[in-house]
């Protein structure tokens, strides 16, 4: 129908480089994009910020970074969410002792020291794979939340062991109202979503996804496994290292070691499984998908128990909310193991084709 | 890689025996140290328990199962509960009696679940990526968590054995004040012995045994003699689901039944790792070793560690486990007791 190609002839090289290579495509993002930029602020509530919009844009670059690695470079991690924390603590400990850094800056130091943890802990992937692998991010993943739970200096000898931060300012501008620090996250995620978007396209990428497809074939045909599983790490650690100073400044505001639990690294895997592996649309997808969930499920689910004349409580909402997760990953995984964003590129291949079934 | 490296194996092994001995010569008492050294390989029983049922499903349908910890806790919470309940529901005598019939009831619990796991999660998921049915025994976790605190309700609940809880003075004539050694330990030990021999028995001795060991070779092969992969891995499922039945017994009479118990589990994957996937010796072995390990480094590491960074508390047995295994895994791959993995093009 609307969405296809005929007619777009390209004639240079930089026409056929662009990143969105449909017009249609081009679009719909740029609209989407100005959308969330200039209407967004306009229409949204306070509590939808805070709520809503502001932890799903952090998360959903979590999301990417976890994605870059599992989906893309096929190295398995269930302790994504300790790199958030290094991101998180990196961040606290520079505003601490130089505050006259930049937030930027703040963000993009942090996001370089997760990176050299992350490089760290990925080298045992040179060595192991698969569900071994997983294992050894799990190791990750405790030993990560025990340095910070215990060691004084990384929360600068805080007696409760808690963090809080102090509010963001640039250039002499504070960032105070939801709206604001909705901008500014935004702002972050878009820069970091398009550059992830180029690099899986790029040498990089394509070694990656090689890798991933199989790692013995990939280094016949001279790709580094080192190069190529230890770069994933890194970037992927990055991503999820700015996500997680964004998390602990913009979003938490203050927190305890016990936010970047293992809990939250099984989160960031669902969203990639429900949103798509190997896709950047897709952990957007998983990750509102992931951060709506609870929310919609404690605002129905009251109202189905009065329905059947039964009560929910708080506990018992939450112990619904794990089976329907539990339900719902189980389910995509059997129907869809590609994720949402397969049902997405289907659909827009039945359009491409329409009225031609094939 | 034809001859396997055992130098580093070999190496790593004399780290750790030295640092199992290192307290010794550092003038710790003997009998405490003694008392350490049981402390550790009884809560490694405790964690081989747990090992098992990961070894059993893995080497029978090649599923890395996430849920086993889960499914410790829904065992658990269900005999728990149900023998608080059977007295007032049909009213046997509360107690011993009420907790056998609990017992019998749970397991059939868990062979329902087993089926239900293989008709609704494994049968659609046949033949797919191991990563994927990982995930899979990811949801099962989630979904087994929800579903037995929703069903059986969420508190702290006692499994009582009928055990006291005092701890018993051994060795009083070789040693000064004697080795304190607890009888719920003592008990422990003995019902994961027997359900090691039940296991070895059925394994070995059975035609069903036979089948399962046959799965466990080779998928393909069992199949195409005739042996009905779906039965047999409802069969496995179930065996590891009773396996979880004791453990979250042993475990919740030891520290109570509650949600920690399905996080618990996760300690034993550093023991999966350590034995091997495919090895029940292995989960044994790698479980005494972990168990042991972790007791001394948190009594005889931990305090120097403390003393030295100025830490805010010891804890370190939260990844001691983990640590071990990643080191163990960066000279040996396969665990101690796997096999190994020869990768082709």
């Amino acid at each position: 129908m609307f969405y296809r190609e005929n007619g777009q002839f390209k004639a240079s090289y930089v026409e056929d480089q662009q990143i969105l290579g449909i017009r249609q495509d081009r679009w719909f993002i740029f609209g989407l994009i100005a959308f969330a930029l200039f209407a967004v602020p306009y229409l949204a509530s306070d509590y939808m910020f805070r709520a809503v919009l502001i932890p799903f844009l952090i998360v959903s670059l979590a999301a990417i970074g976890l994605n870059l690695l599992v989906g893309y470079c096929g190295q398995i991690s269930l302790g994504h969410a300790a790199f958030m924390g290094i991101g998180a603590y990196a961040a606290y400990n520079l505003v601490v002792r130089f505050p006259q850094l930049n937030f930027i800056l703040v963000l993009v130091l942090a996001g370089l020291i997760a990176a050299l943890v992350g490089i760290l802990f990925g080298l045992p992937s040179l060595q192991i794979k698969g569900l071994y692998l997983g294992v050894a991010t799990l190791a990750a993943q405790f030993f990560i939340d025990w340095v910070f739970a215990r060691v004084k200096w990384f929360t600068n000898y805080s007696p409760s062991g808690s963090v809080s931060t102090a509010p963001i300012e640039m250039f002499g501008f504070k960032f105070d109202t939801p709206t604001e620090r909705y901008l500014l996250v935004l702002v972050v995620v878009i820069v970091f979503a398009l550059m992830a978007k180029n690099l899986v396209r790029g040498h990089i990428g394509r070694s990656w996804m090689a890798m991933r497809d199989m790692d013995v074939a990939a280094e016949v045909i001279g790709i580094r496994p080192m190069y190529a599983k230890l770069s994933a790490f890194a970037v992927s650690a990055f991503y999820a290292g700015v996500a997680g100073a964004m998390w602990g400044f913009v979003h938490l505001g203050s927190w305890e070691p016990a936010a970047f639990s293992v809990n939250f690294s099984l989160n960031l895997l669902f969203m990639i499984i429900i949103g798509g592996m190997g896709s950047i649309l897709g952990s957007f997808i998983g990750a509102a998908f992931i951060v709506l969930l609870p929310i919609t499920l404690n605002q129905i689910l009251p109202v189905l128990g009065g329905l059947v004349g039964m009560n929910f409580g708080t506990a018992l909402a939450s112990h619904m909310e794990f089976m329907i997760f539990g339900a719902l990953i189980i389910f995509f995984l059997i129907v869809e193991p590609l994720g949402i964003a397969r049902l997405w590129a289907i659909g827009k291949e039945k359009l491409r084709l329409w009225p031609f079934p094939h | 890689m034809a001859a396997r490296k055992n130098g580093p194996v070999i190496a790593l092994g004399v780290v750790l025996a030295a640092g199992l001995a290192a307290p010794l010569l550092t003038g710790s008492a003997p009998g405490f140290y003694l008392e350490v050294l049981i402390g550790g390989l009884m809560a490694g029983v405790l964690y081989s328990l747990v090992a098992l049922g990961f070894v059993l499903i893995f080497k029978a349908s090649g599923v890395f199962n996430f849920a086993q910890g889960a499914m410790v806790l829904f065992a658990a919470l269900a005999l728990a509960r149900l023998a608080e309940w059977l007295p007032g529901w049909i009213g046997i005598p509360a107690g011993f009696p009420a907790l056998a019939l609990a017992f019998v009831l749970a397991t059939g619990i868990m062979i329902v679940l087993a089926w239900v796991v293989e008709r609704v999660v494994l049968r659609p998921l046949v033949a797919q990526d191991p990563v994927a049915l990982l995930m899979a025994t990811l949801g099962v976790t989630f979904f087994l968590d929800g579903f037995g605190q929703t069903i059986w309700g969420s508190d702290v609940y006692k499994i009582d054995l009928g055990i006291s809880k005092e701890p018993t003075m051994i060795l009083q004539s070789m040693f000064e004040g004697g080795i304190l050694v607890s009888k719920e330990d003592l008990v422990a030990t003995v019902i994961a012995t027997l359900l090691v021999l039940m296991l070895a028995l059925f394994f070995q001795k059975t035609a069903t045994g036979r089948a399962l060991r046959a799965v466990a070779d080779d998928h393909q092969a069992a199949q195409s003699i005739g042996i009905p992969l779906n039965r047999i891995w409802v069969i496995v499922w179930a065996v590891a689901g009773f396996v979880a039945l004791v453990a979250g017994m042993v475990w919740g009479s030891k520290l109570g039944v509650q949600f920690s118990l399905a996080q618990l589990a996760l300690k034993a994957l550093p023991v999966v790792i350590l034995g091997g996937f495919t090895s029940i010796p292995g989960a044994i072995i790698g479980g005494l070793v972990i168990g042991v390990g972790e007791k001394m480094a948190e009594v005889f590491l931990g305090p120097p560690l403390v003393k030295m960074w100025d830490l805010a508390g010891g804890g370190i047995e939260n990844w001691f486990a983990y640590v071990l295994a990643l080191l163990f895994l960066m000279v040996r791959p396969e665990g101690l007791f796997g096999e190994k993995h020869i990768d082709r093009v």
